[in-house]
């Protein structure tokens, strides 16, 4: 262990917290969770802060080992440390954390002190599989987070919370138990639990195939990808709000991150495999469920099919095989997280007020609720992809990326973008624009203070994001580095053949040469947006 | 090797044995306001015995001509049953005080002693013969404990079945057992491997087949499992908990020890059979369960589900599969007895017992306590990480990947879902929906103690104790070959 176990404090607070919020009463347990997350905030901001960005930096860092015990011959470490992936992704964990406490302030009214508990133990499992340096402690934590949102989604759940427990429940387990038999069989095959080493273990190529299947079993379902996707839409639609929040924040990103630390790096050739597997999955995803999005009545519905859509460009950019789709990939998780975190919050303050989530129900909101207003319309338009704003810069990277390997995927993926526009714009219109018929939606107040405070740190995020990606991208950009070169071995030869431009000579017209040149990479950007 | 030696080496079962019929002499000039004393004797001899388990018992080599092994292998099995026949005996005066019928009387835990010293014997066996004594003596005080509520009709019905279908499976196990002898020439575990080492008959084939049947039998694998929800259902609760945990130990290590120190050579053709059965009991125990409104059955049916994964590392053979499976039964012991506590807390207004799974709903609000602690259980025997039953599955299955069985150990791991589709019918009764009646009266202490004790250890808090059971169950396997 080196330093300050700052990764392990960040899991304690929480596990202490939760464990005081049951034996306390209901504001107590608000206070204490809201505190608790506070604290991770802080020391995610110090370790953000700490984390060394400059050349030569290690790769992994905040490293903590101790060793537990054995498991059939095979030790169970508590292996903590992070990378640049991992850094943010914890960020963002945390950073939405304090924002779900609130959420659920007033809107969570029975079963307080149970809740703030099963929200905390659900922080710490997020934290802990982002941080864990050890297969099965990775899987511990993967998985333990099922318990805490099953709960979540069952008791404090809409009308058909048990139905959809039940699904999110069983469908992600059944994907992580195969994941577990080929993890052990790595850990077998290789001598060693630890994620690093494993990284740069080379697994025979015939054994990649199958070890890779079965970590997509687990990761496609969390992620989700067409057509493993059908349980996210029931868990979101019944999950309280802030249960949504971190669904669509956080827990959809472990498939991400797992195909980032475990498939790409360790099985490179089978990635390379079954590669147009997942650019086929990814596109239909993304124009299916774009168009499913498009004729949904219930608005938390909308936005859950839009997530899917999203992670179809995850997907899509991380198994590019290149700088651009994963550091894309990367940002438009950050993005997502943020932006439909957001959403389904600006879903819940409606919903809060009306208890009802057809889209029919409300209309002309702008008048009466021109501060809702405005900030839904920035989180519509960072869904949309507006430049300016977090999700372009991971969208357009991503869609880059993936053009240098295939052409066909960045044009269907592109159109995503466009449908999305239109589901978007769509729903905002019927929400927000029109007349104010209805006597009930005119009587809704705008946001009060605590509303505000919810939203607008995402916000300011959101437009950080899109203004000035480099502080999200330089912790990374190491990280990507390492990745791109491991898989360098298998990676495909696309089929746009991006060659360097010739320069132009001084004086000559610039659009004639990129006119001139179709395989040019500046004209390649501008068909792939 | 002198005889005094000997005897040190069965110095549990001695133990056991002196210590039963002392205190059914206790019992019988006592009589009935003897119950208190004659239950804390034998829990002291029980930790007698297991005190005992440290000297020559466990320090290997044979006794009494190879009849008996005082191994390490032996020794873990029987720390376990012995710990679980405490748990019974304690748990027993409660139930019986405040349900109708019977008041619990002396014979109770000297029958358990004498089923004790069975299991002793049974996990120490080096010999076809010893072997089945031990396994009778053990059944025999099981059938009288199942019938215990003498005048509670599902308790005679309970016990005469076991009686039927016991013998049954007695009678197949000895048929099996005088065709291995008829066609090796011996009852001693290492002649019998040195006969299946070498050209084997089909009789030989045959006799495999009908002992490893009557073993599925007592250990309640699919497809010999029929009497044990009915069993389970109709024992008196303190009961059914003693028969889900000790005589299943003894049963699972009893299997074990035949098919490594017996049969080893001819493990690919038992493995056959055990992979089927484990299978079958995985996936039967688990789609059987669904439909189960009677948490006792439900239980049943969860230790078919569960001997299915201690399968699983009989399977795979050699150290490491038999470390798993002594892996996987400490911590199911632990499970088990945890469920059994609370199960034995549903008590309506008039003190009866009330078994239906609907009766905990809205349980998390009535005895949130109670309810956290079924849910750490349900959860691990559920195999959901980070409680302890999710390492005994992960020690079965990399025993299994280990020696190549990737196909099975994917199909078992797949089916554990099915199975969590009913634990977590328990859990959802007790959280989600809307409170019935609280269960009435308090929680014994010396139950409530016990209880908090087996949620902690299965429990995070519980990891510790893992390094430890790992050092022991690899020294146990160690100890078979």
């Amino acid at each position: 262990m080196t330093g300050f176990p700052i990764l392990s404090l960040m899991l304690a607070i929480p596990a202490v917290a939760a464990v005081a919020c049951l034996f306390s009463s209901a504001n107590n347990a608000r206070w204490i969770a809201l505190c608790a997350t506070l604290i991770d905030l802080a020391l995610g901001i110090w370790l953000w802060a700490s984390f060394d960005q400059g050349a030569g930096a290690a790769q992994w860092q905040f490293v903590e080992h101790v060793r537990l015990f054995g498991v059939g011959g095979v030790d169970f470490a508590w292996a903590l440390g992070i990378d640049g992936f991992a850094l943010m992704l914890i960020m963002l964990s945390v950073f939405l954390m304090p924002i779900c406490v609130g959420a659920s302030w007033t809107a969570i009214e029975k079963r307080v002190p149970e809740y703030m508990a099963a929200f905390l133990a659900t922080e710490i499992l997020m934290i802990g599989t982002f941080a864990a340096q050890d297969l099965l402690l990775f899987y511990v934590f993967f998985e333990g987070g099922l318990i805490p949102m099953f709960l979540i989604i069952g008791i404090w759940g809409g009308a058909n919370r048990v139905y959809a427990s039940y699904k999110f429940f069983l469908y992600t387990l059944i994907g992580s138990l195969l994941m577990l038999i080929a993890m052990i069989a790595m850990i077998l095959n290789s001598g060693t639990a630890s994620i690093p080493e494993l990284m740069s273990h080379d697994f025979p190529v015939n054994w990649q195939t199958w070890l890779w299947l079965a970590f997509f079993a687990s990761f496609a379902v969390k992620m989700p990808m067409w057509p493993f996707h059908t349980w996210l839409p029931d868990a979101h639609v019944q999950a309280p709000t802030a249960g949504s929040v971190i669904l669509a924040g956080v827990l959809l990103k472990l498939g991400g991150y797992g195909f980032l630390r475990f498939s790409l790096p360790m099985f490179p050739e089978a990635s390379a495999q079954f590669m147009n597997l997942v650019f086929v999955l990814s596109c239909v995803a993304v124009v299916y469920t774009s168009l499913v999005a498009l004729v949904q009545s219930d608005m938390k519905k909308l936005i859950a099919y839009s997530s899917v859509a999203h992670m179809a460009i995850v997907t899509m950019g991380l198994f590019a095989f290149n700088h651009q789709g994963i550091e894309g990939a990367m940002m438009v998780m950050l993005g997502h997280g943020l932006v439909s975190g957001a959403l389904f919050l600006c879903v819940g303050v409606i919903y809060d007020r009306l208890h009802t989530r057809e889209i029919d129900r409300y209309g002309g909101l702008a008048i009466n609720m021109p501060r809702y207003a405005l900030l839904f319309m920035l989180f519509t338009m960072a869904s949309v992809g507006l430049p300016g704003t977090s999700n372009f810069v991971g969208e357009f990277l991503g869609l880059m990326g993936v053009y240098k390997v295939s052409t066909w995927a960045a044009l269907i993926g592109t159109s995503g973008i466009i449908l999305g526009a239109a589901y978007m714009l769509y729903l905002y219109r019927r929400v927000v624009f029109g007349d104010l018929t209805k006597e009930d939606v005119r009587a809704m107040p705008d946001l009060n203070a605590r509303e505000i405070w919810l939203l607008a740190p995402i916000a300011a995020a959101v437009l950080w994001m899109g203004v000035y990606p480099e502080s999200f991208l330089k912790p990374m950009r190491p990280d990507v580095e390492r990745l791109v070169e491991r898989m360098s071995r298998a990676a495909p030869a696309g089929d746009s053949q991006p060659t360097a431009g010739k320069p132009a000579p001084a004086g000559e017209h610039h659009g004639a040469t990129a006119a001139e040149d179709h395989q040019a990479p500046a004209a390649a950007h501008g068909e792939a947006h | 090797m002198s005889y005094s030696t000997q005897l040190m080496m069965v110095l549990p079962e001695l133990v056991l044995s002196l210590g039963a019929i002392l205190l059914m002499l206790v019992a019988a000039w006592g009589g009935q306001q003897a119950t208190k004393l004659v239950s804390w004797a034998a829990i002291a001899v029980l930790i007698g015995a297991g005190i005992a388990l440290a000297g020559p018992a466990s320090a290997g080599g044979e006794a009494f001509g190879g009849l008996y092994r005082p191994d390490m292998f032996g020794a873990v099995a029987k720390a376990m049953i012995f710990f679980a026949a405490a748990v019974s005996i304690l748990i027993a005066p409660r139930f019986f005080q405040t349900s109708s019928g019977d008041d619990l009387r002396p014979e109770y835990p000297v029958l358990i002693l004498l089923s004790a010293a069975g299991m002793g014997m049974m996990v120490s066996a080096g010999d076809l013969m010893s072997l089945y004594v031990g396994l009778e003596l053990q059944s025999l005080a099981a059938y009288v404990l199942a019938s215990f509520m003498r005048r509670d009709t599902r308790s005679a019905e309970a016990g005469l079945k076991y009686f039927v279908l016991g013998s049954l499976a007695s009678g197949i196990l000895l048929y099996g057992i005088s065709l291995v002898y008829g066609f090796s020439g011996t009852t001693l575990f290492a002649g019998i491997a040195d006969a299946y080492a070498g050209e084997r008959s089909m009789g030989l084939l045959f006799g495999l087949v009908f002992v490893f049947a009557g073993l599925a039998f007592k250990i309640s694998a699919v497809p010999f499992h029929m009497w044990t929800p009915d069993v389970y259902e109709g024992a008196p609760t303190p009961v059914t908990a003693f028969f889900a945990s000790a005589p299943k130990v003894a049963a699972v290590a009893l299997a074990t020890r035949v098919a490594i120190e017996a049969m080893g050579p001819a493990i690919a053709d038992w493995r056959q059979i055990v992979i089927f059965a484990a299978l079958a009991s995985i996936i039967f125990g688990a789609v059987a369960a669904i439909g189960q409104t009677n948490i006792k059955r439900l239980l049943a049916y969860s230790s078919i589900n569960n001997v299915g994964f201690a399968l699983i590392g009989l399977a795979a053979g050699g150290e490491a599969g038999v470390s798993s499976v002594l892996y996987y039964m400490a911590i199911y012991v632990v499970m088990t007895l945890g469920s059994f506590l609370v199960v034995l807390q549903m008590r309506g207004a008039d003190g009866q017992p009330i078994e239906s799974i609907a009766s905990l709903a809205g349980m998390s609000r009535t005895r949130p306590g109670l309810a956290l602690a079924l849910a750490i259980f349900m959860f691990s025997l559920a195999g959901i990480p980070p409680l302890l039953g999710f390492f005994a599955k992960l020690q079965v299955f990399v025993a299994a990947v280990d020696s190549g069985l990737f196909v099975f150990a994917a199909v078992g791991a797949a089916a554990s879902a099915i199975g969590a589709y009913y634990y977590l019918k328990i859990v959802k009764t007790m959280y989600f929906d809307e409170p019935a009646p609280a269960f009435a009266g308090k929680t014994d202490p010396v139950e409530g103690v016990l209880l908090v004790l087996a949620a902690a250890v299965i429990s995070p808090l519980g990891w510790p104790l893992l390094g430890y059971l790992e050092v022991f169950t690899a020294s146990a396997a160690k100890a078979l070959f």
